[in-house]
């Protein structure tokens, strides 16, 4: 890659980006504030989810990064989620 | 294409002159070569602190009751040696001896992707060990847990637990930046025209290590602090009377040592990979297979931890799971295996010392794997969990897998390393001791596990007697024989015959510069061959 | 994969550098991971006491700290956006603007643990062996999860002077940015995070 000139992530995206993760912040307090039960925690991570995908793909750079890159990211969360996934295999049958 | 006509001078590696003079030539060096041969001396030396410990408990056990030494040292025996071998020998061995040797050589590369890096590895490497090493010296007294350092014992008792720990963490530390390190280097550095098919095997499997080292590490590293604030704090993750749970911490333990096992046996069975084609002079059979199932060994060995726990109160659907799931990583090793033997079908076989120690790899590897699948299937570890057999079978899979591929490594490279060679004759009469009394010393340990031998007790039935003794005697068997292997070697890397640039006609790109290499291995880019084993040309 | 390798002689290696740092943090999201996992064993064990638990913990810091870190984020971004046009000056001030903001966090910190130890909350305290055992845990995950934020806040803030540094130099230019580049990375870890450390602790009751 040394020959392509870098992609240069624009002020007002990288603003905007902001602006919808602000947001989304106040949507998770208002949110949470009304008593879904476990639905609660679900709408909370769905909304971190969306917000840290923000981060990766905008702040971070991974929208203009190679395939390779965005597929490890993608493998280390599938990692993640399988360990606690299997975890539970335990805990919820005990 | 072999440098014979030099117009640049060829000074060796060992021989470069840098700005440092001294013993600081080589501790501040960052020359993959010698930071490969500072790991080296490094391991070999942990290897017989480890060795004479293991050859103390086996004294021990030669009697039933009190033979040389109190039950409480004895804890700490078999600690220390676990702590030793598995954070300080077989973890780092391969990766980061040979890995740091070969690794750049099989990619046409001069160097790894971070040389100062690499030797941060190493220095850190050698911190944590002088850490583990001093938990034997302080006031508490050795830890005396088990290198699994299950909780509740290791969040209550009165040893050196937490320098155990700490040690153990900076040991992890390093062994991630090396995984790191590899893993930028076979993405980046590879010759112009290598691409990932066309790499010989042995980076393949130092490839999946590595990704094993960066991912799975930081998990037993974090719970390593769990276990140091438990016990300063009291936080409870694994105290039931503060609500807390010990499985907890087995989970997170095995979430890394399991996955652990694999760094050890990827690159042994990559070394293996190299020796066979070479020494039957015919290409491997299957590359593609092999290079898939190294990746698939790696992937499916992080899902299948919950074996080590079939016994200690996980739910049934869990044990379920892992055991099918530990099932199903068998499939890619014995992959492995028949893609091994179907490389020496007809082929031109050459019994020299590394494929000696490869063909008893092979024999070892396969005692120790299926000896695994009965523990990996829940009915039968029922039986033979904590056991002796548990005790055989590890050994079997790790010393006579990683550790023999280590000696069949070190006798192929070493031409390479030093230029020089060793006595041929010696070092095959070496290796057959060896493999005498590494199943003199084992394999009795599997037989009176399955009759009821405890793992980690001092003492036991008289009925057990017979083979515990076999088994000393096996040890000490096996000791003499690493003392003539080592010997042998000494003496070739200090006297040797001169050694030519390939000795063995092998085709992988060491083998195409002189033995041992310059600084920058290659005086100019290699010439890539589509097919890494082809020994025609 | 066929990218273009580096010859032997070029010693600079941009992507080399951006992919190693990429990989560092797939080590810290395993770290946290750990963490994580531990938290959510226990959350499902204890769901009620950690709903009361996380009463405790100050929704309004809890906001606050998260806008000022998503905040942070952008300036460096900004500051990354501005070497690569060659806006030094800017840079170097959304930088430090950045590292304001880190600090903001930290005294907002200060102040949240500095309430639990003033009421005798803290790891191995008298008050915590009294507590039951779901909220013994939460309070532990608490300061143990913020605590390991907060030293990761610290390296990430070292790392992004030392860029501050380094632009002031001139060793940072508009095609000589690498430095940069992971230190704001490493910051968006840090905020990352954050975001998931935030709902899970704050805004469970």
């Amino acid at each position: 890659m040394s020959g392509t000139t870098p992609h240069i992530t624009p002020y007002k995206t990288l603003g905007i980006i902001l602006l919808i993760l602000l947001v989304f912040t106040f949507i998770t307090v208002e949110i949470t504030s009304i008593h879904l039960g476990a639905l609660t925690v679900t709408v909370a991570l769905l909304i971190a989810g969306f917000k840290g995908y923000l981060v990766l793909t905008y702040f971070m750079h991974l929208k203009h990064e190679s395939t390779l890159l965005k597929i490890l990211v993608a493998m280390v969360f599938v990692l993640f989620a399988l360990i606690v996934v299997i975890t539970f295999i335990d805990y919820a049958f005990r | 294409m072999i440098n014979e006509k030099e117009e640049v001078k060829h000074v060796s590696y060992l021989d470069h002159q840098g700005e440092y003079k001294g013993i600081f030539a080589w501790i501040f060096s960052t020359d993959h070569k010698r930071i490969a041969l500072l790991y080296l001396y490094a391991i070999v030396t942990f290897f017989f602190v480890g060795a004479i410990l293991g050859l103390m408990m086996r004294f021990e056990l030669a009697a039933p009751g009190e033979t040389i030494v109190k039950p409480q040292t004895y804890n700490g025996l078999f600690t220390v040696h676990g702590v030793i071998m598995i954070f300080m020998v077989v973890i780092p061995g391969l990766s980061a001896v040979f890995g740091n040797f070969l690794l750049p050589l099989h990619i046409g590369a001069k160097d790894v992707a971070f040389p100062k890096l690499n030797r941060f590895s190493w220095w850190i490497f050698i911190v944590g060990s002088i850490m583990a090493i001093l938990t034997q010296f302080l006031r508490h007294g050795p830890p005396d847990t088990g290198w699994t350092f299950y909780a509740p014992y290791s969040t209550t008792t009165g040893t050196s637990v937490i320098l155990a720990t700490s040690a153990a963490f900076v040991l992890g530390f390093s062994s991630i930046l090396t995984g790191l390190n590899f893993i930028v280097t076979i993405h980046r550095m590879r010759a112009p025209g290598m691409k990932f098919f066309n790499m010989p095997l042995f980076p393949w499997s130092i490839y999946a290590a590595s990704w094993i080292q960066l991912l799975a590490t930081p998990v037993v590293g974090i719970t390593l602090i769990m276990l140091i604030f438990e016990r300063v704090f009291g936080i409870g993750f694994f105290d039931p009377q503060l609500g807390g749970d010990p499985l907890l911490f087995q989970h997170l333990f095995w979430i890394y040592s399991h996955p652990a096992v694999y760094i050890m046996i990827l690159p042994a069975m990559g070394v293996i990979t190299e020796i066979i084609p070479t020494f039957c002079q015919q290409k491997v059979y299957g590359y593609k297979a092999i290079a898939i199932s190294s990746l698939a060994i790696a992937g499916v060995g992080f899902l299948v931890w919950g074996h080590h726990m079939y016994t200690s109160g996980m739910s049934e659907q869990a044990r379920w799971f892992f055991s099918f799931l530990t099932f199903v990583v068998a499939v890619p090793s014995a992959i492995k295996v028949f893609n091994w033997i179907f490389t020496m079908y007809k082929g031109s076989i050459d019994l020299k010392p590394p494929f000696l120690y490869a063909l008893f790899f092979i024999f070892l590897f396969i005692i120790g794997g299926t000896t695994g699948l009965i523990l990996g299937s829940v009915a039968t570890n029922i039986q033979v969990h904590d056991t002796a057999f548990v005790v055989a079978h590890f050994h079997y899979i790790i010393f006579g897998g990683m550790g023999f591929a280590f000696f069949a490594a070190i006798h192929f490279w070493f031409p390479k390393i030093y230029g020089t060679m060793y006595n041929i004759k010696m070092a095959n009469i070496a290796s057959i001791a060896l493999f005498v009394g590494f199943n003199l010393l084992y394999f009795p340990q599997f037989i009176i596990g399955y009759q009821g031998m405890p793992r980690r007790y001092y003492d036991y039935l008289p009925q057990f007697q017979w083979a515990q003794v076999i088994s000393t005697v096996g040890g000490v068997v096996l000791f003499i024989a690493l003392v003539m292997m080592v010997t042998n070697l000494v003496r070739g890397a200090k006297k040797g015959q001169p050694a030519p640039a390939n000795p063995w006609k092998g085709s992988t790109l060491e083998w195409t510069i002189p033995s041992p290499p310059s600084l920058e291995n290659f005086d100019e880019d290699p010439v890539v061959k589509k097919n890494p084993y082809d020994y025609n040309s | 994969m066929s990218n273009q390798v580096n010859h032997a002689h070029v010693h600079r290696d941009d992507e080399a550098q951006k992919l190693g740092m990429w990989l560092f943090i797939f080590t810290e999201l395993l770290l946290f991971g750990g963490l994580f996992l531990v938290y959510s064993i226990f959350r499902v064990q204890y769901s009620a006491n950690f709903h009361e638990s996380s009463l405790e913990l100050s929704v309004t810091f809890g906001v606050i700290n998260t806008v000022v870190l998503l905040i942070s984020s952008m300036s460096v971004a900004f500051a990354l956006t501005a070497v690569q046009k060659g806006n030094y000056k800017f840079a170097m001030q959304m930088i430090l603007l950045t590292v304001i903001l880190a600090g903001v966090f930290m005294v907002n910190k200060y102040f949240e643990w500095g309430g639990k130890f003033h009421h005798g909350l803290y790891p191995g305290s008298d008050l915590m062996e009294f507590l039951d055992n779901g909220h013994h845990l939460f309070f532990g995950l608490y300061f143990f999860m913020t605590g390991l934020h907060g030293l990761h806040i610290i390296i990430g803030v070292i790392l992004l002077l030392i860029s501050y540094v380094k632009i002031k130099r001139g060793k940072i230019q508009s095609d000589n940015f690498m430095h940069l580049e992971n230190a704001a990375l490493y910051w968006h870890l840090v905020d990352l995070i954050w975001i998931f450390l935030f709902p899970l602790l704050y805004l469970i009751s």
